[in-house]
């Protein structure tokens, strides 16, 4: 408690440039990932006009919202160095059990229906994040296994059965059907949560901790940063918004079976990864992984419209990976290399 | 320094329990030779894709992508095979593609410096939708007899499968380069400490694009394998298999933080998982339930040793 202030002393006049460094590289970025939507979504348009208009528009926020809702967790838990890959099956296990809920609760309030998804997804991500901070073993490997593992469960209870839309109550299809002044729930409420988890991970110092983590563990650990508590944090967060993110899959999709989201944590990781947070930790924000959900979904759903075979998509979305990491890196490199100018010239 | 219990001496024991445990519980059935003879087949690809892994563990890196290289290997044979081409001209062309699919994770990994975690999560998408552009959800399983045979009988005489005699051969290679060879011993010295390897001279980069590409080569294999024990070449074959790889090669007792492993503890740790795996089977267990099992013993392999401190493992690079 007592090491921050010096250490915020401590930050020479060269860490300042290098801040402003990064964060201009950081909104560049961003820039850039709208210009790509732009370019993506004026070309499809112009070889069919129908692209724009509000109900497509509409279609593509709804259909970015479940992954960009997924990529705000992921975000939280890569900029501390780690990956949650079982996002999509603590997703389907999710949205089974609170459709499985419903289904055989007319009466449930919606409220509590969502929350026992957040629930779920919540003890599934304390799991992960017990394994990963207590065991001190990589995430990677960890969240590899209960990818396997909390969906085989999902299996397991729902044991072949499937909920259909016409079991669950309405209020609960409402709730992912409808809309508010043209704009649909799951696009306000992913808004919400992506704004909220932009300030707490700007504003809070337990947010700047977690990006602290990340860029340097073993600082963080002299800095007297809780790194295992705050690792915890992060995977038990990631959880609970895939949990979320199942409550409003199985209100938006009405039928759910064992399988909803397998494969999911592909998309999510691309997305991330596209939207600017470096995979090796320490940098990129929830609104980069948002807007980077929106352009892939985008690119999807452009294909479809432009009669691209389906075939095709897992293909660019791999490939889209791939690119996004190389120019990371190039990136990286080149703001290292302006770095050592900088100092050599205001340094010494 | 000699450790007080080897992790390979574990997974024996706990190799004789399972067959002791299957015997019993299958009045005899579980070790019979027809029985061995499916375990071995239902092992096959596992296990050879496994041998290559374990070098690149070891050296420190891992590759998601091999479940789908053997995809694409697949889809690659069905599609030669529809264009009319010969098979004994088909095989090498698609190990040829599953060693450049392997250079290409190399390449990434060592000129521009990317984690090899994220390069091969991109792969393993790309790879596996260049099959699916390739066949699509069709699968083509018109392929001759004398072919299919080397995947689905045994050889004359005996119950092993041919795929096993090609596993023995190349675990006998993957064994030498490992641990009787100055490459193995830059492998472990790179998975120790990499830029202590390269200040000793050890041509890191160079390394680990072999040990990538031979990857990529051996998954391809496996994709034949696949194909002929099936006869059937389709773009969604070994779906999901390198759960099972990765989960076999860190139960054989491989460090993932690299340096440190034998392959016969990974050839021991594949036999385990084809032995429960079996043993599941034998009780109609459903697949899904293997996968949780797969996954558990993914996660137990790594936590196991770590639990039980330095008596297995020795002080991982830090990374």
């Amino acid at each position: 408690m007592t090491a921050e202030s010096t250490v915020d002393q401590a930050v020479p006049e060269a860490g300042t440039t290098a801040r402003r460094l990064a964060d201009r590289a950081g909104k560049v970025r961003e820039l850039g990932i709208l210009l790509a939507l732009l370019l993506v979504v004026g070309g499809t348009a112009l070889s069919n006009p129908r692209f724009v208009e509000a109900q497509s528009v509409r279609d593509l926020l709804l259909n970015a919202s479940i992954v960009a809702l997924l990529a705000v967790g992921q975000t939280i838990v890569v900029i501390t160095r780690n990956v949650d890959l079982s996002v999509g099956s603590v997703l389907g296990l999710a949205a089974f059990l609170t459709a499985d809920t419903f289904a055989s609760n007319e009466n449930l309030p919606v409220v509590a229906g969502v929350a026992l998804g957040v629930l779920i997804g919540l003890l599934c991500g304390a799991a992960n994040g017990l394994v990963v901070a207590l065991g001190r073993v990589p995430s990677l490997v960890v969240t590899l296994g209960t990818l396997y593992v909390f969906r085989g469960l999902d299996f397991a209870l729902a044991s072949g059965e499937q909920v259909n839309a016409a079991d669950l109550p309405e209020n609960l299809l409402g709730l992912g059907s409808g809309r508010l002044l043209g704009v649909p729930n799951l696009v306000l409420i992913t808004l919400i949560v992506v704004l909220a988890a932009w300030f707490y991970l700007r504003s809070y110092r337990s947010g700047r901790e977690l990006y602290a983590m990340g860029s340097n563990p073993e600082a963080a650990v002299l800095a007297g940063i809780p790194v295992r508590r705050r690792t915890f944090t992060a995977f038990a967060v990631s959880g609970a918004i895939a949990g979320l993110a199942g409550a409003l899959w199985a209100a938006r999709y009405g039928t759910v079976d064992a399988a909803a989201g397998t494969g999911l944590e592909l998309q999510v990781v691309a997305a991330v990864v596209v939207g600017g947070v470096a995979i090796f930790g320490g940098s990129g924000t929830v609104l980069g992984a948002a807007l980077g959900a929106l352009l892939l979904s985008t690119i999807a759903g452009s294909l479809v419209v432009l009669g691209v075979p389906a075939f095709w998509q897992q293909a660019i979305t791999g490939a889209l990976l791939l690119a996004a990491i190389s120019i990371d890196r190039l990136v990286a490199l080149r703001l290292a290399a302006a770095l050592r100018r900088n100092n050599l010239r205001g340094g010494a | 320094m000699a450790r007080l219990i080897r992790w390979e001496s574990v997974l024996v024991l706990l190799l004789v329990v399972v067959a002791v445990v299957g015997s019993v519980r299958t009045g005899g059935t579980f070790l019979s030779g027809g029985n061995l003879f499916y375990l071995g087949l239902d092992i096959a690809e596992i296990a050879l894709i496994a041998l290559p892994l374990t070098l690149v563990v070891v050296s420190g890196e891992i590759d998601l992508s091999v479940a789908s290289v053997l995809g694409l290997s697949s889809a690659l044979v069905g599609t030669l095979w529809n264009a009319g081409w010969a098979l004994e001209l088909i095989l090498p062309v698609a190990i040829l593609a599953g060693a450049v699919c392997g250079a290409v994770n190399g390449l990434l990994v060592t000129r521009l410096g990317l984690p090899s975690l994220a390069v091969t999560i991109g792969t393993l998408a790309l790879y596996r939708g260049l099959a699916l552009v390739l066949l699509g959800d069709t699968a083509v399983a018109d392929f001759p007899a004398t072919f299919t045979q080397f995947g689905n009988t045994p050889i004359p005489g005996t119950q092993i499968p041919y795929p096993i005699l090609l596993f023995a051969v190349l675990a006998i290679g993957f064994a030498v380069l490992l641990h009787y060879s100055s490459f193995g011993r830059s492998t472990f010295a790179i998975g120790a400490n990499d830029e202590a390897a390269r200040f000793s001279g050890i041509r890191v980069k160079r390394v680990k694009l072999v040990l990538f590409v031979l990857t990529g080569a051996v998954a391809a294999i496996a994709g034949i394998v696949y194909t002929l024990r099936f006869s059937s070449a389709r773009a969604d074959n070994g779906n999901g298999l390198e759960l099972a790889v990765v989960a076999a090669v860190l139960l054989g007792g491989v460090s993932i933080f690299g340096g440190k492993g034998t392959l016969g503890g990974v050839i021991a740790g594949v036999l385990l998982l084809g032995g429960l795996r079996n043993l599941l089977i034998l009780d109609d267990v459903s697949t899904e339930v293997l996968t949780v099992v797969t996954g558990a013993l993914l996660l137990a392999g790594v936590l196991i040793p770590r639990l039980l401190g330095s008596r297995f493992t020795p002080a991982g690079r830090k990374t």
